[in-house]
């Protein structure tokens, strides 16, 4: 399978998704957000971590209105892989791919630390393969990831399987010290219906190598792999 | 035009100096002109009173590309046709006034000064010096500056690695703020700041030229005072989303185009002024600009303003002629702004227009030729009773209170864990970051190479106060120290300057001290000064602040992998290297126990460079053979603090209640005397034999384990000691 890492005006992921993914045996072609594009039906689609645009406005606000959201969700709808990973995420919501919003982190700073998810839904090719009984370390690195929704959504959320990660303790126990944002019921990370569209505020493309401090990021690319049956 | 007080005033120029530019021009200038030469002759821009004492500085070796002043930024060779390029830079008044701003964009112009030479910006470190957090004002220019780096850093995806803090009172209302950046690359993508070849034109691109910054290189050459406030349009305020496009382009330019392009210049302090001509005076040609062609975000600007502009974000790229219009088209296609404003000329002249209208036109050695004034310093008379105070007439510290004095200075603001600070900085964009903030340095791996460079930033101002030269010369020693103890070899160093107002005798006489100093362990220690900045007239109403010479070194290590943490593992043994446990009651003076249990310091610091080189080849020499699992340099709070801090680093205690603390407590618990390292080894023997065949002082303190912190008649539990070191600063913070 071929990987493909949209670059927004001030993404600052794009080259450590890349490097992420090569990690993985998935080749990965950087895509400026003007350029015009076709995905292949089993591409993954990556949008990174950054300041999209600054920041400005709202995170995520102004880069849903860039020309390469359209093909983007397009596939999505087509049952395409799409991944947001932290700006990514935020875009993802503001484009309406995704429910709910991240706001300010409750703390109003800034973190960046080491943070372990604990995997909830395996009904995507993103997760499939974790193993819900442990926790993966995986790095967060943001000022507005308080993922946040009225009542309702979050209900259907948890009620159909579409809440992917929280954040948890090293064993795995989601706790509220664990929740580094604030977010509700400590999510870190949700699909959309079909499961083919992950947003999700935590960097799995820099828990990548174990010079970095852990590797935990790479199985959510493995999980893919395996799922798409791809070769690697 | 006749010239009075308040317009020379105005450019922070002398009446004296003012003569001197008539003499040199034989004519009275314009107003543009006297702006400019202003901006270009005052301290920021012109270092007059610090580039006399430049010459000490040793500026090659082994290491260095690039040397100090050549470009914006010194370079050094890693091999293999890799290059790191560094800088430290202040931006410490703008910060006083606004300290979001100030900082935000004191780290935007130390990014441009790398990227305009062609790097790529890998690493961010930062040293912070403020009041003491007890203040509320203090807290706030702390938070201020905190977010303030942050907010740029963490959104032009540059790393902000490390760095350090100190606080001091003499430092309330003055605080410094220096940023270093780090770009890494290859040889040959190396550019030059010069306006090479006449008719090329000058493009300025990024933002418009508003009028904010105007006379910000003359604002950081004054006093700061009860009037400073109204500087505040000085200081400028920062867009990093656009410095993150202009970073990507210029280094992709320099990356696959560089054939299209002779020089490309950043504009920092005093604008297009300095930037232009600093440009034509590195090539030897001239330049013409028209100010009428520089795009603008203000009405009504004049040609004065436009020139003095320090508007953030903008760089002056000088193509080839012929590759005018690709370099336009590359800036298109990064969204960014990209206009030609003038030619480069060949007639060594600066000349500015304003459409048909000559307002300045004057040679480009007059405007880079300040005066200078070689120091004339005056010894403190009340040092040498402070030096000579016996500090044996102390009373030793009771064993009893061994436990609760290292608990106190644990949570003290100079000690406590910095993690409040640098988990509000991206650390770890562009997957390189093999030690993390917390350590002693911070170490980057190279990707498509097996290297690795360490950096780290040190001063502690205290022991400059008692002695500037040692104090100085302990700064460089300290920060080698700590790219050591990563298990890499120091290779440069970059120095920011900061000092109270030159102009009184003895900050004169700390100024030259101290960059003796400087330079002798820099010379001893074979990092020499590849580039750096002076900030003078850092002074608050009570008087100038303690002598600071922030110093960054940067180091190699051929095989990142086998980069050195200070967390130890379970088991193993730690071992003190470079003394004995035991030390002199001397060597507390400037300690952060004495100034936390006396209010005061007082006492002479020593520091042997001799030694000191040896204790740190024999640290890189252990590990060369495998022999060290951790490396930890002795500094604040000494032996006590620095094993804790391994422990909380392994998050396992100690065991080293039998050590040989002679007869001053005090002073083997904390005192600060320098060239000590902690190391863990699995292999103690072997490290002591090695250690004692180098003639190298080294003893086994104790054994990695249990819950308990033991040293001496220390003996606390490990989650107690924690909590109060983790959570130190945060206290102090939670109050507004």
């Amino acid at each position: 399978m071929r990987a493909t890492v949209v670059v927004f005006p001030g993404t600052w992921s794009d080259n450590d998704s890349v490097w992420a993914l090569a990690q993985c045996g998935i080749e990965a072609r950087k895509v400026w957000h003007r350029d015009e594009v076709s995905f292949a039906p089993d591409e993954l689609v990556v949008l990174p971590g950054g300041y999209s645009y600054g920041d400005y406005l709202r995170t995520g606000a102004i880069a849903r209105f860039s020309p390469i959201m359209e093909p983007v969700a397009r596939h999505a709808e087509a049952g395409g892989l799409v991944i947001g990973i932290c700006n990514g995420f935020q875009i993802l919501c503001e484009s309406g791919l995704l429910p709910g919003v991240l706001m300010r982190n409750g703390s109003l700073q800034f973190r960046c630390q080491d943070a372990y998810l604990a995997p909830v839904s395996q009904a995507s090719p993103f997760t499939a393969h974790l193993d819900t009984s442990r926790a993966y370390m995986i790095p967060v690195s943001h000022g507005d990831g308080r993922y946040v929704a009225d009542e309702s959504t979050i209900a259907m959320l948890e009620d159909t399987g579409r809440v992917a990660f929280r954040y948890a303790e090293p064993d795995g126990r989601v706790t509220p010290d664990a929740n580094p944002n604030g977010s509700v019921n400590n999510i870190a990370g949700i699909l959309n219906e079909r499961g083919n569209v992950l947003g999700m505020m935590p960097h799995p493309e820099r828990a990548c190598e174990p010079l970095l401090g852990g590797e935990d990021g790479n199985a959510i690319w493995r999980s893919v792999l395996e799922s798409v049956g791809a070769k690697v | 035009m006749s010239v009075d007080d308040l317009a020379l005033q105005q450019v922070a120029m002398t009446r004296p100096e003012y003569e001197r530019l008539l003499d040199l021009l034989d004519r009275e200038p314009t107003e543009v002109e006297l702006g400019m030469v202003g901006a270009l002759w005052s301290e920021h821009c012109g270092y007059k009173h610090s580039r006399p004492l430049f010459k000490h500085f040793p500026s090659t070796g082994e290491y260095v590309l690039t040397k100090a002043g050549e470009e914006n930024a010194g370079a050094i060779d890693l091999g293999d046709g890799w290059v790191a390029v560094f800088k430290m830079e202040s931006h410490n008044h703008p910060s006083a006034l606004e300290p979001y701003e100030g900082a935000a964009t004191g780290v935007g112009g130390i990014l441009r000064d790398i990227f305009a030479m062609g790097m790529r910006p890998v690493a961010l470190l930062d040293s912070l010096r403020f009041g003491p957090l007890s203040d509320q004002r203090n807290r706030r220019l702390f938070r201020g500056v905190v977010e303030g780096i942050g907010g740029y850093g963490n959104c032009v995806g540059v790393p902000t690695v490390g760095g350090e803090v100190q606080m001091h009172p003499s430092y309330s209302g003055n605080p410094l703020v220096n940023a270093m950046a780090i770009g890494i690359g290859r040889r040959e993508h190396l550019l030059s700041a010069s306006a090479r070849g006449v008719g090329n034109p000058l493009v300025l691109v990024g933002a418009d030229t508003g009028v904010d910054g105007i006379h910000g290189a003359t604002f950081a050459s004054v006093e700061l005072s009860e009037g400073s406030d109204a500087h505040r349009p000085a200081v400028q305020v920062g867009n990093p989303f656009l410095e993150k496009l202009l970073m990507e382009a210029c280094c992709e330019l320099a990356e696959q185009h560089k054939d299209w392009i002779e020089g490309l210049q950043d504009l920092g302090a005093a604008g297009l002024t300095s930037s232009a001509v600093e440009a034509a005076s590195r090539a030897g040609t001239g330049i013409d600009i028209d100010v009428a062609l520089v795009p603008r975000r203000a009405q009504h600007m004049t040609p004065y303003q436009v020139m003095l502009s320090e508007s953030q974000e903008r760089m002056l790229v000088i193509p080839k002629k012929e590759h005018l219009e690709d370099v336009l088209a590359h800036f298109r296609r990064w969204e960014i702004r990209a206009d030609v404003i003038g030619t480069v000329t060949d007639d060594q002249m600066a000349t500015i227009r304003d459409g048909d209208q000559v307002v300045a036109r004057m040679p480009v050695g007059v405007l880079v030729d300040p005066p200078q004034y070689p120091p004339e310093g005056v010894r403190p008379a009340d040092l040498d009773a402070l030096q000579a105070e016996d500090l044996a007439a102390q009373p030793d510290l009771d064993p009893s209170e061994a436990g609760a004095a290292l608990l106190r200075l644990l949570a003290t603001e100079n000690i406590a864990s910095r993690r409040w600070i640098y988990r509000q900085f991206d650390h770890q964009v562009q997957n390189n970051t093999v030690v993390r903030p917390g350590g002693d340095a911070a170490l980057i791996r190279i990707k498509d190479s097996t290297k690795g460079v360490a950096a780290s930033t040190d001063c502690n101002g205290r022991m400059l106060a008692l002695d500037p030269r040692t104090g100085a010369a302990m700064a460089v020693a300290e920060a080698c120290r700590n790219v050591v103890a990563t298990g890499a070899q120091p290779a440069a160093l970059t120095d920011c300057l900061n000092f109270g107002n030159p102009e009184k005798p003895e900050v004169a006489w700390q100024m030259e001290e101290a960059i003796l100093g400087l330079s002798a362990a820099a010379r001893v220690l074979e990092t020499p000064v590849i580039s750096g900045n002076a900030s003078l007239y850092n002074e608050a109403p009570d008087g100038p602040i303690l002598p600071t010479p922030s110093i960054g070194v940067v180091g190699l290590i051929e095989d990142a992998s086998r980069a050195l943490t200070i967390a130890p593992a379970a088991g193993d043994t730690v071992v003190l290297l470079g003394a004995q446990v035991a030390q002199p009651a001397s060597t507390l003076a400037g300690s952060e126990y004495q100034w936390t249990t006396q209010g005061r310091i007082a006492g002479m610091p020593r520091l042997d460079l001799d030694h000191e080189l040896r204790v740190q080849r024999f640290v890189l020499d252990a590990h060369g053979r495998g022999l060290l699992t951790a490396a930890h340099d002795l500094s604040d709070g000494g032996l006590a603090v620095a094993l804790a801090e391994m422990c909380f680093a392994a998050d396992a205690g100690i065991d080293a209640s039998d050590i040989a603390e002679g007869e001053r407590l005090d002073a083997a618990l904390f005192g600060e005397a320098p060239s000590r390292f902690l190391v863990g080894t699995s292999n103690a023997r072997v490290l002591l034999d090695l250690a004692a065949g180098h003639g190298i002082p080294a003893v086994a303190v104790g054994v990695v384990g249990g819950d308990r912190l033991r040293l001496g008649p220390i003996d606390v539990a490990l989650e107690d000691a924690a909590r109060e070191w983790s959570e130190g600063l945060d206290r102090m913070l939670a109050e507004i």
